[in-house]
């Protein structure tokens, strides 16, 4: 069947099976194999994108669902050659090492720190809630990484979210 | 990575037509919301399904409603809207207690309650809830509706009251007028995310100072959800207090029939189907006799 | 030097170390953005998909194999079955150590999960699909689960293909130290602690699993083969002698690699495969495991059972006596070099002075999935810690002194290195009571015991758990290892181009340990030139020198080194290259870094870009000298390194359900010169997080068919992010005086060290509330609960 999906802005259309999962229909287009599949029970997190802004695990997803859907993969977080916070943070604190993990790992921070954000604007503190390390963690349980020992990247949202705070602060300053 | 053998696949856009689609595939047919539960299975080949009826679209099934008597909450609900609902915050905390520990939040973002009570593992966290706080389920078929109560729904591993051409659409949740009236949920797993060892769910109805009501079912110690009504027997009328409690913990462990299994062994789970039922049933007081102060 | 908690911040922006450092990760630009290459990213024009299919059972015959339904699927090209792979020579290959294991198997079925049959097919979704067609008549056979009866008289045989085989046994004992001096000293004991140590098999379960594209050029005879692999040149020549290739017309590249541990050392049936079917069909045939292949069929870890005594005299610990029976599974196929079987499982002599110990270790088949040497394991040093570890705390008890306090007595001094053990180790470098003391300082010891004191009054369980580790890595010597009889040198080539950018090629194989950031870095200790200007080029056998790869913590002891060794001499060329340039004699030459310079005058001298820019210049050069600034090495180690480490960990248990929570883990590691410590660290995080698992809650179980119990990410379980504590790190640096650089690996030791800490934690926390003396990993809720009750039962 004809099936066309909106990633990263783009509409993709490709004749699939309904059984294509969407974590390969993902990785069979050009550019896109950034998302990484490494389990067979929606464990490990490898796969995670995002589909309207909420984490997905795009290995326990059909392709087809996802019609009518956003889905956003780790190759729409630079923009113009400028790299997201969340990836400079991962840069800084030494967030990866073989980076199998890490796509997915992004996508799911990216969305925890747009969470917190707007938690922060809606509590009136001048929009500048930083997640707290219980929060980071509870965020990315449902992923496993197997070589950072998860601290540095718990540092490395945390630095991603003072980084996007003080911008932000500028932003309103100026 | 495993992949789903081939199946046919449409999307509803009615209740009414998933569950004619259902009758039509007699039997061979399964809905599809979140898909936590069915498409790891179909991609261990352990259900072969030939048609898929997505029902992601039916947003009219995706709601918390608050009424005087009732809370009604739709089967498309997702496990973070659970998890996050203020409404159910005030009134069942236990749905925040299970949503905590319920999969990861990655999971929580897809799965439903339906889903969840539909998939009926012994060890799901949902159906254990919904047995303690005397909840209600909607089930429409071709010819209508009927509403049965969860010791009802449950029927043995994996198989729930719900017909081939049927679909669950509603959870309903009594509200009783006057006293208090509060419930919790307490898990123990080998690691976050991990199916429970044993999980015990409570609810009790204090009026007056004494248990007018009470509901305990227990996750994953029996080849479905355990409902202890002996415990809850054993609660009505009395005075709150540890000594209760740890009565009814007993009976708990007692009326259980757990496995011995990967995560542990008959006379573990047993044990702590007692503990997690005192834990649970102190909390639910605790946090109903705070609702009088 | 003693240091105690290192902060590793980040660094401002403009600052860059050139050489040793914290600099930010060279490779993370691709990773960040999605854009790594990894094995499944990469699509050959023609590429068709292999698929697996294997047995359910872990002993059957095999009667027959009917094919022919998965043939007539739509997408299916063939379906492969020993009798192909016989005609090709290809049905048993070689193992790593020296036993054979069938590719496919033909007879038989040795263990849940053996490979059968090779599907090839045009995508891999039909690939799958055929696998449930093919037809298999299997006669189960009685099942050799437990290695403790592997050896018994009415024992199945597993290995009737091997001649001369009439039971179980897969390797004689071996035996380390020295038994009769081992029986005086304990003759002559105040205290023994006797104890059964059982160390679980558990699996390195990198996040990526393994496969291979094997893309074999008819026309040419080229074999192009990608995979993810630990050691690609060693591969490459086990191919050529299998495939009967010429080894000069087989290239493997890795290209990015998803995590390795050791499971990517060995070579899998799958490859061979692979290979195969890429031979026969002349397109490129890609086959990639799923995660239930990886954890059922791939190289497992640990699974020694151990039996150990270990005793005092006048407070000190005097002598160790172990008995092991190691599980191999239905092959051998244990990596380790050749004249050490049990690997360097006889390093469990530990940190300590003993004066006499003595090592037993034989190997036994059984029917599960082979391996035994992996996950970080150091060649069996993560066992033999464990080992060590364990006992001391078993002797504290039985003594009743403190665990610290006994090993304080019991360390080898600084005065005695080099230190050789009693069973033929020596000890490069050490100042063990150092690294214990900052140990201490940084967890507060004595406010924990304290707190422990407090919270044991009020029926809260809080342990407090020690261990002390000093390993051997960096393997090793030509004289004394190889595998497979190739001996374990790693080479680096060093090519300084014209405009003074670099490239260093290396054996050394990366799987995220940071070598494009970390050997840049020690090619700008010793040039100058800053790292961003040189490439580290490795993974590629077509263009990098022979090596044994990365495993075992040898990166930085053998290709650091070489690296080390090859920009020096460098160095040494530009010498004489400058001293000709500046009308000087090299004497006269002193160096600081990026630049040979005039003693005495200073102002007077040339960059390392000047002198490379000349030395391709058509402009003169010293009699006799040829042209280019590059060297080749190949470094042999004089002796393996040993890095060493104190670890604490806090743990609390819920006296109701026996929960286990890690709440706080200091590791302090001495690894000496560390060339990257955000790196090192970064390892450090890792290695604690697998610890923890395989304390807590990592197995691989069977039930007494030999069914495997632990197939999924379901079942396996790896720890997230919650049950990981905020890791405290600290570290001491004292050099090794061998290496080059003055460093030593590092890699393995938090595995080494963390789970003897985390289980001597659980058993303090019951010892004194409960009588726990003894229990076996994983600690998970319901064994912990079980060895509450008095009942502490061995994993299966």
């Amino acid at each position: 069947m004809q099936v066309t999906l909106n990633i990263n802005g783009q509409a993709v259309s490709r004749d699939v099976e309904p059984r294509t999962l969407l974590v390969h229909f993902i990785r069979d287009t050009p550019g896109l194999t950034g998302t990484h599949w490494g389990c067979d029970t929606s464990n490990c997190g490898a796969c995670v994108v995002q589909m309207d802004g909420q984490p997905v695990k795009s290995c326990t997803t059909l392709a087809v669902m996802c019609e009518g859907h956003e889905i956003r993969t780790v190759e729409s977080l630079e923009v113009d050659g400028k790299l997201d916070p969340i990836q400079m943070g991962f840069h800084e604190m030494h967030a990866l090492h073989c980076g199998f993990c890490t796509p997915g790992m992004l996508m799911t921070t990216r969305a925890l720190l747009d969470e917190t954000a707007a938690r922060g604007r809606a509590g009136g503190a001048g929009g500048d809630a930083i997640p707290s390390e219980e929060e980071i963690r509870t965020a990315i349980s449902g992923a496993i990484c197997r070589c950072t020992g998860y601290k540095n990247i718990v540092g490395a949202v945390r630095w991603a979210a003072q980084y996007e705070a003080a911008n932000r602060q500028g932003q309103e300053v100026s | 990575m495993q992949t789903p053998a081939p199946f046919t696949y449409e999307r509803a856009t009615s209740v009414d037509g998933a569950i004619a689609s259902l009758v039509k595939h007699d039997g061979e047919a399964r809905i599809i919301a979140g898909g936590h539960s069915l498409l790891p299975m179909m991609k261990l080949r352990l259900a072969q399904p030939e048609h898929l009826i997505d029902i992601n679209d039916l947003g009219e099934l995706s709601y918390i409603r608050e009424f005087a008597d009732e809370i009604r909450i739709g089967a498309l609900t997702r496990h973070v809207e659970l998890l996050h609902s203020d409404v159910l915050a005030r009134r069942l905390p236990i749905f925040a207690d299970a949503e905590r520990v319920i999969a990861d939040p990655v999971v929580r973002n897809r799965g439903t309650i339906g889903g969840s009570l539909c998939q009926a593992d012994a060890a799901e966290d949902l159906s254990s809830v919904c047995s303690a706080i005397h909840a209600s389920v909607v089930i429409r078929g071709a010819d209508g509706e009927r509403v049965i109560a969860m010791d009802e729904f449950h029927v043995g591993p994996y198989v729930t009251a719900v017909g081939d051409g049927e679909m669950l659409t509603e959870v309903r949740v009594p509200l009783t007028p006057g006293g208090s009236f509060s419930s919790a949920h307490e898990k123990v797993e080998r690691r976050a995310g991990d199916w429970a060892i044993a999980a015990a769910s409570a609810a009790v109805w204090i009026d007056g100072g004494t248990i007018a009501d009470a509901g305990v079912a227990l996750s994953a110690v029996g080849p479905t959800t355990v409902h202890v009504t002996r415990a809850a027997e054993a609660l009505r009328g009395k005075s709150p207090g540890d000594e209760l409690f740890e009565e009814a913990g007993r009976i708990a462990a007692e009326d259980c029939s757990p496995s011995a299994d990967g995560r542990g062994p008959v006379d573990y789970k047993r044990h702590l189907a007692g503990v997690l039922t005192t834990r649970a049933l102190r909390t639910a007081t605790a946090r109903a006799l705070q609702q009088e102060a | 030097m003693a240091v105690t908690e290192s902060p590793n911040l980040p660094s401002p922006g403009h600052e860059r170390p050139i050489g040793f450092g914290r600099l930010k990760r060279k490779e993370d630009a691709r990773f960040i953005r999605g854009k790594g290459t990894y094995l499944d990213d990469i699509r050959l024009p023609g590429m068709v998909h292999g698929a697996v299919l294997r047995s359910p059972y872990a002993h059957a015959k095999i009667n027959s194999i009917d094919t022919s339904a998965a043939l007539a699927l739509p997408g299916v090209a063939a379906v492969i079955t020993a009798k192909d792979l016989e005609t090709l020579g290809l049905a048993w290959m070689p193992t790593i150590s020296y036993d054979t294991q069938a590719v496919l198997a033909g007879d038989k079925v040795r263990f849940q999960g053996q490979e059968v049959a090779f599907v090839i097919a045009t995508d891999e979704y039909i690939a799958r699909d055929a696998l449930p067609l093919i037809e298999v008549d299997y006669e189960p056979l009685p099942a050799v689960v437990d290695a403790r009866k592997a050896l018994d008289p009415d024992a199945p045989l597993i290995r009737d293909d091997k001649d001369g085989q009439t039971d179980n046994l897969a390797s004689a004992t071996w035996e380390a130290g020295d038994e009769g001096a081992t029986d005086r000293v304990f003759a002559e004991a105040d205290a023994i602690a006797t104890r059964d140590i059982i160390y679980p098999r558990c699996h390195p379960a990198p996040l990526e699993t393994c496969g291979m594209i094997a893309d074999f050029n008819p026309k040419t005879g080229q074999l192009d083969i990608y995979n993810g692999n630990q050691a690609p040149n060693v591969h490459r020549t086990v191919y050529a002698h299998v495939a009967g290739l010429a080894e000069h017309m087989i290239r493997i590249r890795c290209n990015d690699i998803g995590g390795g541990f050791g499971n990517k050392v060995p070579v899998y049936p799958g490859y061979v495969c692979a290979i195969a079917g890429s031979i026969v069909a002349g397109v490129p045939v890609k086959w990639i495991e799923d995660r239930s292949e990886n954890l059922m069929s791939t190289g497992f870890a640990r699974d020694y059972i151990m039996r150990a005594q270990m005793c005092a005299k006048d407070g000190k610990i005097t002598g160790l006596r172990v008995d092991v029976i190691a599980d191999h599974g239905a092959f051998d196929s244990t990596a380790q070099p050749t004249k050490f079987p049990a690997g360097f499982f006889h390093i469990c002599c530990g940190s300590y002075d003993l004066q006499a110990s003595h090592v037993k270790v034989k190997a036994v088949y059984t029917n599960k999935a082979p391996g035994g040497v992996a996950y970080r394991c150091s060649f069996r040093i993560t066992e033999a810690v464990y080992l060590v570890e364990r006992m001391v705390n078993a002797l504290a008890l039985e003594m009743g002194v403190d665990q610290i306090e006994l090993r304080n007595r019991s360390f080898i001094k600084p005065d005695q290195f080099p230190y050789e053990t009693t069973t033929g180790w020596t000890y490069d470098s050490g100042n063990y009571a150092e690294t214990m003391k900052v140990a201490m300082d940084i967890a507060g010891y004595d406010q924990l015991r304290a707190e422990q004191a407090e919270k044991r009054a009020r029926g809260e369980l809080m342990g407090i758990g020690c261990a002390f580790f000093t390993e051997g890595v960096g393997a090793g010597p030509r004289k004394h290892m190889d595998i497979l009889g190739m001996s374990m040198n790693d080479g680096a080539d060093l090519r300084v181009h014209p405009s003074g950018k670099a490239m260093v090629s290396l054996s050394a194989q990366t799987q995220g340990q940071g070598h494009e950031t970390t050997f840049a870095q020690i090619v700008a200790e010793e040039l100058g030139i800053p790292p961003e200007d040189i490439q580290v080029r490795h993974g590629d056998t077509d263009r990098t020198p022979y090596g044994l790869g990365t495993y075992g913590s040898r990166s930085t002891p053998v290709s650091g080194a070489a690296v080390a060794v090859v920009s020096r001499k460098v160095r040494d060329k530009a010498r004489v290259i400058a001293a000709h340039m500046l009308e000087t004699r090299p004497e006269d030459l002193a160096w600081e870094k990026g630049r040979w310079y005039v003693k005495g005058d200073p102002e007077k001298g040339a960059m390392i870009e000047e002198i490379a820019a000349r030395a391709y210049s058509g402009e003169s050069l010293p009699q006799g000298m040829e042209g280019g600034l590059d060297a080749q090495v190949i470094y042999d180690p004089p002796n393996l390194t040993y890095p060493y480490g104190a670890y604490i960990a806090v743990v609390d248990i819920d006296p109701d359900t026996a929960q286990v929570t890690v709440r706080r883990f200091i590791a302090v590691d001495d690894c000496g010169v560390r060339i990257n410590p955000m790196i090192v660290d970064g390892q450090i995080h890792g290695g604690l997080a697998e610890g923890i698992g395989i304390a807590l809650m990592e197995v691989i179980t069977f039930d007494e068919e030999g069914n495997c119990l632990n197939s999924s990410f379901m079942d396996y379980l790896i720890p997230t992010a919650l049950e990981c504590p905020d890791f405290e790190l600290g570290q001491t640096v004292t050099p090794c005086p061998h290496h080059p650089l003055g460093a030593k690996g590092v890699g393995e030791s938090p595995n080494v060290g963390s789970p003897p800490a985390i289980v001597n934690a659980v058993i303090d926390a019951l010892h004194q509330t409960h009588g726990v003396d003894h229990i076996d990993m994983p600690c998970t809720p319901a064994r912990v609960w079980a060895a509450m009750q008095g009942r502490p039962e061995p994993p299966q």
